[in-house]
């Protein structure tokens, strides 16, 4: 059981850490030089091998770990040390309770791909996500400088509006799946619904001809919650402070905001947490809203029901589980670079537009969307 | 009672809540400390009541109260840029009254759980205790009418500081 648990969380933290966050710094280089035509990262080799700027991260760690660590003259030492740490660790910790795959019976033993399995994940990933917050918040105060400390009055205003408005932004989401518990939720996008089948409820058809009757989508938040998903990937994208919602650490105006008196790794680190946040965010929205392991169409029960006779049961099983773990992988990686995508297309919001558009826009949307989901589930419960 | 990791865990949480409140009594000059020092009491919080089974209330102390309402703290301390001496000489009469109120009363109640916590048995829990499905269902049952009118308090004091907001505005133009 002990095992399990280490190679479940060794597995995630590495997919995580080791994979996705080098590939990412290399990823946002050349996919913002391929969108603004240019060739990207491509000088630092080994060798004369450049592995199309592959090195580039390690080359990276290894400068921002050679340079001197400054505190400046009248900061607030502790705090200037500690801050950097506090925004690392948030993101870390939310991927305790990510499912990236479901829950398979090896001959009675059950294994159940999440870390930390426990009913209140959600609830877990907005506490962690809000206690982010101060790692940008302490850093611009305790660097005794204006600029930071504009930045992280910022950070700290723009994260409040936002976390209210994420929060509700997925009420009609828990509303349709009656439950905060992740490995649940993902689960119960395993499934399909049919497309046509309003008609039926609304009495427009007594029943369904057999070609409509076809037509399905699976049951993931997406299909079910559009609205919640624009506004919820809007919310979480917010919270990351990367551009266009960049506005605690916009260059043009606050030179490099909250973190423009960190040098050398520490200034990684919060380089760092913001790239780290970039996959947990792909795991948080592909869990609630993208089916989180699971494959459109094709139920749990019926790729093991398939494989079954040819490789025996738990052979099934277990390639099941392979393919859970990558169709995870690769919704994530699609996140990633629609995240990516954004952040190269967008300019900045003046800090007054990501204000309005919180508390304006969103968070009017947030509460319609939640009145018209509670609307349905009546209407639906009653007919 | 031994010393299983539980145990271990609710000290070292109870002595970071006392020492992050002593921290905020005592960070008179640094009134950003003080308000860290304030989270710090308030996450150790959290870590108690998951202790104590209450999941929901733990997770809702770190969202709100430490995510939340500290933040706005921070950042008003920040943007009025408060340090000590810019609250006036302390008005000591009616604050301290209050605080030996309070103290005692919490001293009183204290009193009366003590026997227990040191000769009863622990309470037997109900099976999902805690859990938000429990809270909610409590919430919007038997508490319904402590809920609203919560929630109108808030709406009431929300409107005030709009208004309050408002006629600064009005009054310098």
């Amino acid at each position: 059981m002990t095992v399990a648990l280490v190679v479940k969380l060794l597995f995630i933290v590495l997919v995580t850490m080791g994979a996705f966050l080098p590939l990412i710094t290399w990823v946002e280089r050349k996919q913002s030089a391929v969108m603004q035509d240019r060739i990207g990262a491509n000088r630092a080799d080994l060798a004369g091998i450049t592995l199309l700027g592959l090195l580039h991260p390690a080359a990276d760690v290894l400068k921002l770990l050679s340079k001197e660590d400054v505190v400046p003259t009248g900061a607030n030492r502790v705090l200037h040390l500690l801050a950097p740490v506090l925004a690392l660790v948030p993101a870390n910790a939310i991927l305790a309770v990510i499912p990236f795959g479901g829950i398979y019976d090896f001959a009675g033993t059950q294994l159940n791909l999440v870390v930390a399995d426990i009913d209140w994940g959600i609830l877990y990933v907005f506490a962690l996500g809000s206690i982010a917050t101060y790692g940008s918040v302490i850093a611009g105060w305790a660097s005794n400088n204006n600029f930071g400390l504009l930045g992280s009055m910022r950070a700290s205003a723009q994260m409040i509006s936002y976390e209210v408005t994420m929060g509700l932004s997925i009420v009609g989401l828990f509303m349709v799946y009656g439950t905060l518990h992740l490995p649940e939720m993902a689960l119960l996008q395993d499934h399909g619904f049919r497309l046509f089948g309003f008609l039926v409820h609304f009495g427009v058809l007594h029943a369904l001809p057999h070609w409509l009757d076809l037509v399905r989508l699976p049951a993931w938040g997406i299909f079910l919650q559009p609205l919640g998903f624009l506004l919820f990937l809007t919310c979480i994208m917010a919270e990351n402070k990367r551009p266009p919602f960049d506005t605690p650490e916009a260059d043009s105006e606050l030179v490099a905001g909250y973190h423009m008196e960190y040098s050398g790794m520490r200034f990684g680190l919060f380089y760092t947490a913001e790239f780290l946040e970039v996959p947990v965010i792909g795991m948080v929205v592909t869990t609630l809203f993208l089916g989180g392991w699971a494959i459109p169409w094709l139920s749990q029960g019926t790729i093991i029901h398939a494989i079954t006779p040819i490789f025996g049961v738990g052979v099934a099983t277990g390639l099941c589980m392979i393919l859970h773990v990558t169709s995870f992988l690769l919704k994530v990686v699609f996140m990633i670079w629609l995240q990516m995508a954004l952040r190269w297309t967008l300019p900045r919001f003046r800090y007054d537009q990501v204000m309005d558009l919180g508390w304006k826009m969103i968070l009017p949307l947030s509460l319609a969307n939640v009145f018209v989901t509670a609307g349905v589930i009546l209407f639906l419960e009653r007919s | 009672m031994s010393a299983s990791v539980p145990v271990v865990m609710f000290y070292a949480l109870g002595l970071l809540a006392v020492l992050g409140s002593l921290g905020v009594v005592f960070n008179v000059r640094n009134t950003v400390a003080g308000a860290l020092s304030l989270v710090g009491a308030m996450v150790s919080l959290a870590g108690i009541y998951v202790l104590l089974d209450a999941f929901f209330i733990g997770a809702v102390q770190v969202l709100v109260y430490a995510g939340a309402i500290m933040v706005l703290f921070l950042f008003v301390v920040m943007l009025l840029n408060l340090r000590g001496g810019n609250f006036g000489p302390p008005r000591r009469r009616a604050g301290g009254v209050f605080a030996l109120l309070v103290g005692l009363a919490a001293l009183w109640w204290g009193l009366d759980l003590l026997p227990g916590a040191f000769f009863g048995t622990g309470a037997v829990l109900p099976a999902d205790f805690g859990g938000y499905r429990q809270v909610g269902a409590l919430l919007f049952t038997d508490y319904v009418l402590a809920f609203e009118v919560a929630s109108l308090l808030l709406l009431a004091a929300m409107v005030g500081a709009v208004i309050l907001a408002k006629r600064d505005i009005g009054d310098a133009e």
